[in-house]
């Protein structure tokens, strides 16, 4: 096995396309533009440019995927997975890690600056969805001259940025790993995200998403995060990290102060959460995950007939947001199209945060699964 | 274009290699580690995939570059629309299974062939070990006790054979294996192992 190693010092990198009057026409059917997507890359495009790899990220990280930004302590957020002598190995693999339209981290979205008004867009941004996010990286793949792809991959929501990849360019996709995701947002997804858009629209700071240069609605977005990571854990993983532990006192307080452990990560994590995203933006992304349904609200298995890549598709046994019967169901319907498939539900305790923690499961099938594919593509 | 034939250690996958015919489509129920459909895949052309319930084993499989379904065999084969596969291989599996006659009526719906492999309840030392032991049989191909044993079924070669004749399956061979190798005289007595190339008998 060769040495994994870890990137160096890597950069966010962005490409600005739709400018007016080429503007690009959204799922909803408005025009908009300009477009800057921000995206990394790690490794090097060969010279067929045959070796590209196209990793999405979930509703609230970024381009960033791994290596360390200059000056910082902490790695990319799947750095576990990318690098040299990694399950997605920069020594044969050219990654492109995108960001999505919609998002506060360096692509256009709500707290971007309009340049018609010199102002953020806020709630003028146009609604987006998940088949323009894709629509937007389509752009930014053919600026950076790569015409097919190995493999798209993406966890969560970069699981449906990857599904969609396959449906809408088929002749472009030779693989697709989708690990922890569906192919359609359930009722009790929309409705845990409605909880959290409810939280920041009744903070009295939200102001109508107007709050840029004002008091941000940083309780309204804490608690939409709070409850978003107890979706993100599993019974189990919860209480093995927290039990009943109390904050640094022998007895409960017989008051409303915070006396469990688990109060207080929840508090953390919403609290740090306000520091480093954007209150509409959270909205917004919400809504374009709402709206995703591959099937259209038909069949499932018609949503697949024109696709040809491979799949390998990874389910977690405590993830309870995107439960694995819902990939199960995928697997069926791309079997009903003849696709070659292959499933793999991974044992773990770690609930849908299992995609980022499972570090050793994912590798062994990703690194294996794109030999393969390597093999068949790379002549 | 398949390469000359392998080394396969065992004689049940050697057998099973044998029957299934190049360039095919196969679908292996309960593959294991993927021993089998790597053989079958490098030697014989044939375009296979397989499900198996064993997390390890799916790793295994992977690893090889086999497309493989991690499940339940009794329900994963709902997936397959019919006749989707030429051979359809139930190595050892069928005796674990809790619906094993749905199962192999799904194979052959799926499958033009189906082969299935089942250890022989019946063969002698599992016989002396009854009648003169008094205790239930445990052997090579049956190593379990009664409290730990994954099998669910127990029958013989005849049983099976029985059951085909009700169910309406043309047996187009029986391979019978005792200790790695062939069995010709009275199998329901001196085989381990039987194989079976099964068909619908209406098709």
């Amino acid at each position: 096995m060769p040495q994994k190693e870890n990137l160096g010092i890597v950069e966010t990198q962005f490409f600005t396309f739709a400018q007016p009057p080429h503007e690009m026409v959204l799922e909803s059917g408005v025009k908009f533009g300009p477009i800057t997507i921000a995206y990394e890359t790690y490794g090097t495009l060969n010279q067929n440019k045959s070796n590209a790899i196209l990793v999405f990220h979930s509703l609230s990280t970024d381009a960033h995927a791994a290596g360390f930004h200059a000056g910082a302590k902490n790695p990319g957020w799947w750095n576990d997975l990318i690098g040299p002598g990694k399950a997605l190995d920069t020594n044969k693999y050219y990654i492109i890690s995108s960001n999505v339209i919609g998002s506060c981290k360096g692509s256009t979205g709500p707290a971007s600056v309009n340049p018609k008004t010199g102002k953020p867009y806020e709630l003028s941004f146009p609604m987006i969805t998940v088949g323009d996010m894709v629509k937007a990286q389509k752009h930014l793949l053919d600026h950076l001259g790569v015409k097919k792809v190995l493999s798209v991959i993406g966890g969560s929501m970069g699981g449906l940025q990857a599904l969609l990849w396959a449906v809408n360019y088929p002749d472009i996709v030779a693989s697709v790993i989708a690990i922890a995701t569906n192919t359609r947002q359930t009722a009790q997804q929309i409705a845990f995200h409605e909880v959290g858009r409810q939280a920041i629209i009744s903070d009295p700071d939200w102001q109508k998403g107007d709050y840029h240069g004002k008091t941000i609605p940083a309780k309204g977005l804490a608690l939409a995060r709070m409850i978003g990571h107890i979706t993100y854990m599993s019974d189990q993983s919860m209480d093995e990290k927290f039990g009943r532990k109390l904050i640094a006192k022998e007895r409960v307080g017989f008051d409303f102060s915070q006396d469990f452990e688990v109060e207080n990560y929840l508090k953390y994590r919403g609290d740090s959460f306000v520091q480093r995203f954007d209150a509409n933006c959270y909205l917004y992304l919400s809504k374009a995950l709402d709206y995703f349904d591959l099937a259209k609200g038909g069949e499932l298995a018609k949503a697949f007939k024109n696709v040809r890549s491979n799949f390998l598709v990874i389910a977690f046994t405590s993830d309870w947001l995107y439960p694995a019967y819902q990939s199960k169901e995928m697997v069926k319907a791309l079997k009903a199209n003849d696709i070659d498939v292959s499933y793999v539900e991974v044992k773990s305790s770690y609930g849908h945060d299992a995609f980022l923690v499972e570090v050793e499961g994912e590798s062994h099938l990703i690194s294996h699964f794109l030999s393969r594919i390597a093999k068949e593509n790379l002549k | 274009m398949t390469n000359p034939s392998p080394e396969i250690f065992r004689l049940d996958h050697k057998n099973i290699f044998d029957w299934i015919e190049s360039n095919s489509r196969v679908l292996d129920l309960g593959c294991g580690d993927g021993e089998l459909l790597s053989h079958l895949i490098e030697h014989k052309a044939v375009k296979g995939t397989g499900v198996e319930i064993d997390e390890a084993a799916i790793y295994k499989c992977i690893a090889r570059g086999l497309t493989v379904s991690h499940g339940n065999i009794d329900t994963g084969l709902d997936d397959y629309s019919t006749k989707r596969f030429d051979y359809v291989i139930l190595n050892e599996s069928l005796q674990q299974m809790l619906h094993p006659q749905r199962v192999i009526l799904e194979a052959l719906r799926v499958g033009k062939k189906v082969i299935v492999g089942i250890p022989n309840f019946c063969h002698w030392r599992a016989r002396v070990q009854i009648f003169f032991r008094g205790k239930v049989p445990v052997t090579k191909e049956l190593p379990f006790e009664w409290y730990d044993t994954p099998n669910l079924r127990f029958l013989s070669l005849k049983d099976f054979r029985r059951f085909c004749r009700v169910n309406d399956i043309t047996i187009l061979g029986q391979k019978n294996i005792a200790l790695n190798q062939r069995i010709l005289l009275k199998p329901n007595v001196f085989a381990r192992i039987g194989l079976f190339l099964l068909q619908k008998s209406s098709s």
